[in-house]
C-alpha cells in the first residue's frame, strides 16, 4: 500500500551486474518505499532472478557499476550475512536442501542471530518452538516440518511454504520473493499469498519476482515494472499485469525502443 | 574452494607445544638389544622378554603393508628411538608428586589429572611418551575389583591375567605394525572388570607424544567378565614436529558372556602444516573379541589428527548373539590421508554387527572407508547394516569407499548404503541469507552429518568433539 509518509527502503541506480563475465544486468533503476508492494515481471532471461541474487549478494555475481542503497546505506558494504541482519530478505526461487541438519535448528539458528544482531531476545530451544509453531498456523504447515531436514524431500510447494515460515520469523525490511508462485497449485498458492499479505505492513517493502499474473491476484501490487535485457523498461499499476497477461511481452519491447527511438 | 571454506578449515593445531621436561631417551634404532632393554627397564618377567622376542623375529620376515589408499616415503625404523620417559620419581603414591611440569603439560591439554578437578568423575590414565605417568581414581575402582592401570603395572602385579590375554585378540604375527608393537610396547592401560560388575564411571587413557623422533608404541588390553560392562575412552595429542612421529598401538578387548565393551577415541594427533610436512603416522590395530553369548563390542571413533591414518577396529563376533558396533567420524584436511574402517567376523550364531562410517574431506585430502564383512559358515542368522557417507568441502578433497563383503552363510542378510555429499557454495548462501555466516554453517552442517555418530559418545566427550571438528574445519568453506 502506499502511504503518504514511507520512508524510502531501497535505492538502485544504474546498477549492472555479470556472472561469469556476461553482463546480465544493464543499467538497472528501481526505487521502493516502505508498505509498498512492487512486482517485477518479464521474460526469461530478462535478469529478474539475477537482480533478486545480486541483492541478497550471491558470489557468483559481479557488480560492475551502479549503486544500491539500503535504508540509505550502501548496500555493498555488507557481506551477504550482514545484508539478511540488516533486513533484506530473498525467498529463493530453488531452495536448497540441507541433509541432516533439523529444521528447527537451522530455523532456530537463523532467528537468534537475527534477533541477537537487532538487540533482541534470542530463544531457548522450547520458547522457539512455541513461537515458531504459532508462526506455521499462518502458512498452515504441519508440525513435523519441524523435525525434517531442511529442504529435504519437501515438495516444491512444502519449500515455498518454508521460505515464507523464514520470512515470518525474521521479519525483514526488504522481501524479495523470487517466484515464489512458480510449482504451487492453486491451494498451495493461496495459503502462501495469505501469509505474504500478513506479513506485509507500512515498515516492510515487498519484491515479488514473478513470471505470471495470477499471483498478482492473490498479492496486489502497487506497481508492477516490466524488466527486459537487463532494465526495467516500463513501470505501471496492477492493470500492467493483466495486460501482459492478455497481450505478452513483445509490445512493451516494442513500445520502448519506439520511445527511444524518439529521445 | 571459496576463501571462506579455505578461512574455515585453516585452523593452527592447539596442541602443538612441546615440554621442557627431561627425558630418558633410547638411542636410536632397533635390533635385539633394544628390547632386551625396554624390557629390563620395565622388570618384566622373562614370559613377556619371550613374547617380544618372537614378536621380533617375525616382525623381520614381515613386510610394511602397500596396500592401504595412502602414500608415503618409505619409514626409516631405523632412525627412530623406541623408549623415552620423563624422568622422575619411579613410583608415585599420589597426584603431588607428579612432576608440576607435566601436570601444567595436561592441564594445557584440558586433562583432569587432579582428583579435585576431575569434573564428570572420569578415571584417567595418561601416557606421555613411553610411560604411564599418572591414574586417578584407582582406588575407588578397586573398591568394586576393577583394576585400572598401566600396563607396565599390570605386568608386574596381575602377570596372570595379562599372559592369559594378551595376544590372544591380536597375536604377534598379525601384522607389521602388531608384530611391532608386540616386540617394543612400551606402556598403555590396563583394564579388567570381574564378573557382574558395571563400571561406575568412565575410563580414559590421553596419549601424548612429546619427544621429537620417538616412536609410541602403547598396548592397550581390556577384559570384561561375564556380565561385566565398561565404557573407555582414549584421546591423543602431539607436538607440533616437522618430523613425522610413528605411532603403532595394538587395542585388544575380550568380552566373555552377557559382557559389554564400549570403547571410544577421539583421536586428534597433530596432522602436518598445510603443506604436509610433519605429522604422526597413526598404524594401529584394534580389535575386539565378543567372546561370550550376547556379548556386546562396540568402537566410536572420532579421527581428525595425523598425517596418515591406517586403522581397522574390528571385532570378531564368536559368542553366540553377540553384537558389534563401529561408529566412526574421520575428517581430514590439508594433506592429511586417511584409510580407515573395520572387520566385522561373524562366527557365531544371530549375530549382529552395525557399521556407521562418516567422512569429511577438506583441502587436498584423501579419505578412504575400508571396511570388511565377513559371515562364516557357522553364523547361522548373522545380519549386518553397514551405512558409509562421505562428505567433501572444496575441489581437490577425495573420499573412497572400499567395502569387502563375504558370506558364506545362506541366512546371513548383508545391508549396505554408501552416500557422497558436498558442501557447495549454494548451501552457504542460503545460510548466509538467513544470517547465519559460514563458519557456524559448516558446523552445524557437519554436525548433522555425523549426529548419528555423536550421540555414540559419552555426553562429555561429545561436546569435545563437535568443538575439535568445528577447530579442524574452521577455514575449509571457500
Amino acid at each position: 500500500m502506499i502511504y503518504q509518509d514511507s520512508k524510502t527502503i531501497l535505492e538502485v541506480r544504474g546498477l549492472s551486474a555479470t556472472v561469469n563475465g556476461i553482463e546480465i544486468l544493464k543499467g538497472l533503476d528501481f526505487t521502493i518505499k516502505s508498505g509498498e508492494v512492487h512486482a517485477i515481471m518479464g521474460p526469461n532471461g530478462s535478469g529478474k532472478s539475477t537482480f533478486a541474487k545480486v541483492l541478497a549478494g550471491h558470489t557468483a555475481y559481479e557488480v560492475t557499476a551502479g549503486s544500491v542503497l539500503f535504508e540509505g546505506k550502501n548496500l555493498f558494504e555488507l557481506a551477504p550475512e550482514e545484508r539478511a541482519r540488516a533486513g533484506v530478505f530473498l525467498a529463493f526461487q530453488y531452495p536448497i536442501e540441507i541433509p541432516g541438519v533439523a529444521n528447527s535448528q537451522f530455523l532456530r539458528l537463523s532467528y537468534n542471530t537475527v534477533q541477537a544482531q537487532r538487540g533482541k531476545e534470542e530463544l531457548d530451544p522450547l520458547e522457539f518452538d512455541d513461537f515458531v509453531r504459532e508462526k506455521m498456523k499462518l502458512l498452515e504447515m504441519s508440525p513435523d516440518f519441524l523435525d525434517r531436514s531442511v529442504n529435504e524431500g519437501f515438495s516444491g510447494g512444502e519449500k515455498k511454504r518454508n521460505e515464507i515460515l523464514q520470512m515470518a520469523l525474521l521479519d525483514p525490511r526488504l522481501a524479495i520473493l523470487d517466484e515464489t508462485d512458480s510449482g504451487l497449485d492453486i491451494d498451495a498458492l493461496r495459503i502462501v499469498s495469505q501469509g505474504v499479505n500478513q506479513l506485509a505492513n507500512k515498515d516492510n517493502a515487498i519484491v515479488l519476482v514473478t513470471h505470471y499474473q495470477r499471483l498478482l491476484n492473490y498479492i496486489v501490487p502497487d506497481f508492477v515494472h516490466v524488466m527486459e535485457a537487463g532494465r526495467i523498461i516500463k513501470t505501471g499499476d496492477k492493470d500492467l499485469a493483466l495486460e501482459l497477461e492478455s497481450r505478452g511481452y513483445d509490445w512493451v519491447g516494442a513500445e520502448h525502443q519506439a520511445t527511444m527511438a524518439t529521445v | 574452494m571459496s576463501a571462506v571454506l579455505q578461512n574455515l578449515v585453516n585452523q593452527p593445531y592447539k596442541h602443538g607445544f612441546v615440554t621442557d621436561i627431561e627425558s630418558d631417551v633410547a638411542p636410536k634404532g632397533l635390533d635385539e638389544s633394544t628390547i632386551r632393554m625396554i624390557s629390563a627397564k620395565k622388570n618384566e618377567p622373562e614370559w613377556l622378554l619371550e613374547f617380544r622376542l618372537k614378536s621380533y623375529q617375525a616382525w623381520l620376515k614381515m613386510e610394511e603393508p602397500t596396500w592401504a589408499n595412502v602414500h608415503y616415503p618409505k619409514i626409516d625404523l631405523q632412525a627412530i628411538s623406541y623408549y623415552a620417559a620423563p624422568k622422575q620419581k619411579p613410583k608415585l603414591n599420589s597426584m603431588d608428586e607428579v612432576d608440576p611440569e607435566l601436570l601444567r603439560t595436561f592441564e594445557k591439554l584440558g586433562v583432569p589429572l587432579h582428583e579435585r578437578m576431575a569434573l564428570a568423575g572420569v578415571a584417567v590414565d595418561v601416557v606421555f611418551d613411553s610411560v604411564s605417568v599418572a591414574t586417578t581414581y584407582k582406588a575407588k575402582l578397586a573398591e568394586v575389583g576393577i583394576i585400572f592401570c598401566s600396563m607396565s603395572e599390570a605386568v608386574l602385579e596381575h602377570p596372570e591375567l595379562v599372559q592369559k590375554y594378551l595376544g590372544t585378540v591380536v597375536p604377534t604375527g598379525d601384522n607389521f605394525y602388531a608384530a611391532l608393537n608386540s616386540a617394543v610396547f612400551t606402556d598403555g592401560s590396563f583394564c579388567y572388570i570381574p564378573k557382574g560388575v558395571k563400571c561406575p564411571m568412565e575410563l580414559s587413557t590421553y596419549f601424548r607424544i612429546n619427544t621429537e623422533e620417538t616412536g609410541q608404541f602403547e598396548r592397550t588390553l581390556i577384559i570384561a567378565e561375564e556380565g561385566a560392562s565398561v565404557s573407555y575412552l582414549e584421546g591423543c595429542t602431539a607436538p607440533a614436529f616437522s618430523s613425522n612421529q610413528l605411532h603403532a598401538a595394538v587395542v585388544e578387548l575380550v568380552a566373555l558372556d552377557n559382557a559389554d565393551i564400549k570403547y571410544s577415541t577421539v583421536q586428534n594427533w597433530y596432522a602436518g602444516d598445510e603443506n604436509g610436512v610433519g605429522g604422526v603416522y597413526n598404524f594401529v590395530t584394534k580389535r575386539g573379541l565378543a567372546k561370550g553369548v550376547n556379548s556386546r563390542i562396540s568402537w566410536t571413533q572420532v579421527e581428525t589428527g595425523s598425517a596418515i591414518t591406517w586403522k581397522y577396529p574390528s571385532v570378531i563376533l564368536r559368542g553366540d548373539n553377540s553384537v558389534g558396533e563401529f561408529y566412526s567420524v574421520a575428517v581430514t584436511n590439508h594433506l592429511q590421508q586417511a584409510d580407515t574402517g573395520t572387520k566385522m567376523i561373524h562366527i557365531g550364531k544371530n549375530t549382529r554387527s552395525t557399521i556407521v562410517s562418516k567422512g569429511i574431506s577438506a583441502g587436498r585430502s584423501n579419505n578412504s572407508y575400508r571396511g570388511l564383512v565377513r559371515i562364516a559358515p557357522p553364523a547361522a542368522g548373522a545380519r549386518n547394516y553397514s551405512q558409509c557417507d562421505s562428505m567433501l568441502i572444496g575441489d581437490q578433497s577425495g573420499a573412497n569407499t572400499f567395502p569387502y563383503i563375504q558370506v558364506r552363510n545362506n541366512t546371513a542378510q548383508v545391508e549396505h548404503e554408501a552416500s557422497t555429499s558436498k558442501i557447495g557454495e549454494d548451501q552457504l548462501f542460503y545460510f548466509a541469507q538467513r544470517g547465519v555466516d559460514a563458519e557456524a554453517a559448516v558446523s552445524m552442517i557437519i554436525n548433522g552429518f555425523c549426529k548419528d555418530v555423536f550421540k555414540q559418545l559419552p555426553m562429555e566427550f561429545a561436546v569435545e568433539a563437535t568443538q575439535l571438528l568445528g577447530l579442524k574445519l574452521e577455514g575449509s568453506v571457500g
